[in-house]
């Protein structure tokens, strides 16, 4: 039953909340804006909040200068294709730790999220001299490949947890029914089991876009994604403000939107289903 | 139940996954341990040969070892005290009724989203420059003098930067733990006149202990790792290295291969500890 509670409460809530809300998020707020400001109008004082004259300028100064397509379609590529490919790997294995649970079952879950909790820099140079040694340092297939190990853990974790929520019953009456393996993953178990992938690919792409201490370290400028190129405004551009924000901007609008998609998935995804 | 076919199908089936990690787990780390023994400059004369335990030693008694254990606690201390507290505060005020709800959540949770390497240098150079910032806009209308945040104050800073981008994940997880929090033993406590301190320390902070727990071990893990936000605002200087920077410098910056490597093992030990402790509780939820 929801509890009672007076108007006048719930409008302070309101107010409080809308506060605080609005405060945390203002940085992202103010990079926007500031985006669209001419440098001067950037760095004003005091701030001008919305009475600027909006311009288009910014974009199109970064986009010349520095080449952005490549750096935003190397993210796309790196993030899209770590993520396909992992979920290629761990579909199966989730599947049958789901479906078919040994012994062992458990113990192989538990080692796989160890593994993520490997701390990337202790790893480091043997990693980059695998890279030199093979001739793929700042190599796409390279950061494809690293990022999709990186995640693996947690995509597994994911389907599994998703897997396990479909019921065995099912199962047992496709088979009862004499439906192959095949006929029974094809056409029971997969309708079941699309939002559980859909989630758990969309999470996983916010995971590797973001992910930036292999990016960082094992690129120069052939497979740079977006997080090296703003990385790149460190010093002296980054204090051209309207400029920095406007890179920024483009750098993190499409996860920002794919993110306010993902908040549930983000619980389960993050907390090996430890928090429902 | 399950046939001997499908037992072997499911072997099969889990075995690409398992061998990659295995791949992935062993070899780097393999190549982790020989290096750590052994005297290893690239650009120096490269590979001089077995090294003993002087790596290790040579790593805790550098002059830079301890201050770099001291930005690393504070740093994570910093972060997980301000991202639990906030995050409960906020997980509660969340819960209560409101206007414009999933709104105001999409507002908090944001900027988890925004990736590593723009808040920091958006919090560097648009809100902590100490003549075009926006912070310093603020000090000079209250006529007070700019702060000069990150080499003032550099490990505040970092922690305020951190702590913004971690705070929309403690309260989402600590928020999903409330909703899920009996409302009738809740109503049952108000009608017995429990005033709010009273429910909220004896009813809502046992039934979050477990999700807080959560929260601050796996913050923990990623936390120590934190990399690009130091990388691209202070590059390790004014005393932000933490322990992982100093090993990404020795390794990658002054190509001592052996040294960083030896830190990195102490990285690997120290992460693993952390670890343990959350691999019982999800193994816990794993058996119910």
């Amino acid at each position: 039953m929801a509890r009672a509670v007076s108007s006048r409460r719930k409008a302070i809530n309101t107010a409080v909340a809308w506060a605080i809300g609005l405060l945390i998020f203002f940085p992202i707020l103010w990079t926007i804006l500031t985006s669209f400001k001419t440098e001067a109008q950037a760095i004003a004082d005091p701030p001008i909040f919305l009475g600027f004259d909006w311009t288009l300028e910014n974009y199109r100064i970064v986009q010349e200068r520095s080449n952005y397509m490549r750096f935003l379609w190397n993210s796309v590529i790196i993030a899209g294709f770590s993520t396909i490919l992992g979920v290629i790997i761990a579909v199966p294995a989730a599947w049958s730790m789901a479906f078919v649970p040994s012994r062992r079952t458990k113990d192989i879950l538990l080692w796989m999220l160890s593994t993520k909790m490997l701390p990337a820099v202790g790893v480091l140079y043997p990693i980059y001299l695998i890279c030199i040694e093979l001739g793929v340092l700042d190599n796409r297939v390279a950061l494809v490949v690293i990022i999709m190990l990186i995640n693996l853990p947690i995509i597994v974790w994911m389907l599994y947890t998703y897997f396990r929520e479909i019921p065995g019953e099912i199962l047992e009456a496709a088979r009862m029914d004499g439906a192959s393996l095949r006929n029974e993953i094809l056409y029971v178990l997969t309708p079941m089991a699309v939002p559980g992938i859909a989630s758990t690919v969309l999470l996983n792409f916010i995971l590797a876009w973001n992910e930036a201490f292999w990016t960082l370290n094992l690129t120069a400028v052939n497979a740079a994604p977006l997080t090296a190129f703003i990385a790149s405004y460190s010093s002296p551009e980054g204090l051209f403000f309207a400029k920095l924000s406007a890179a920024s901007t483009m750098a993190i609008a499409p996860i920002l939107i794919l993110g306010w998609f993902s908040q549930k998935q983000l619980v389960r995804g993050l907390t090996f289903g430890a928090v429902k | 139940m399950a046939t001997q076919h499908s037992r072997s199908a499911a072997r099969l089936m889990m075995a690409p996954a398992v061998f990659v990690l295995l791949v992935w787990m062993l070899v780097p780390l393999g190549m982790t341990l020989w290096f750590s023994f052994r005297q290893y400059l690239p650009l120096r004369g490269g590979d001089l040969g077995f090294a003993g335990w002087d790596n290790y030693v040579r790593f805790v008694t550098s002059s830079s070892f301890w201050p770099s254990i001291y930005s690393t606690l504070i740093i994570v201390g910093g972060v997980l005290v301000i991202t639990i507290f906030f995050g409960i505060l906020l997980a509660m005020l969340l819960d209560q009724p409101m206007f414009g709800q999933g709104i105001v959540r999409i507002l908090v949770i944001a900027p988890f989203f925004v990736m590593p390497t723009v808040s920091a240098l958006v919090w560097k150079n648009m809100f902590m420059d100490p003549t075009n910032g926006l912070l310093a806009h603020l000090w000079r209308f209250f006529g007070a003098d700019p702060v000069v945040w990150l080499s003032d104050v550099p490990l505040f800073s970092i922690v305020l930067i951190v702590s913004w981008q971690w705070l929309p994940f403690a309260t989402l997880i600590l928020l999903t733990a409330i909703q899920s929090l009996d409302s009738d033993q809740l109503e049952a406590a108000e009608m017995d006149g429990a005033p709010h301190l009273k429910r909220f320390w004896y009813i809502i902070l046992p039934h979050l202990s477990r999700a807080i727990t959560i929260v601050l071990l796996i913050q923990t893990i990623f936390l120590l790792s934190i990399f690009a936000e130091i990388f691209v605002t202070t590059g390790g200087a004014f005393g932000t290295r933490t322990l992982t920077y100093l090993i990404f410098q020795r390794v990658l910056e002054s190509q001592n291969i052996g040294l960083g490597s030896a830190g990195g093992v102490y990285a690997i030990i120290l992460a693993n500890i952390v670890a343990i402790f959350l691999m019982r509780i999800v193994g816990k939820n794993l058996d119910t």
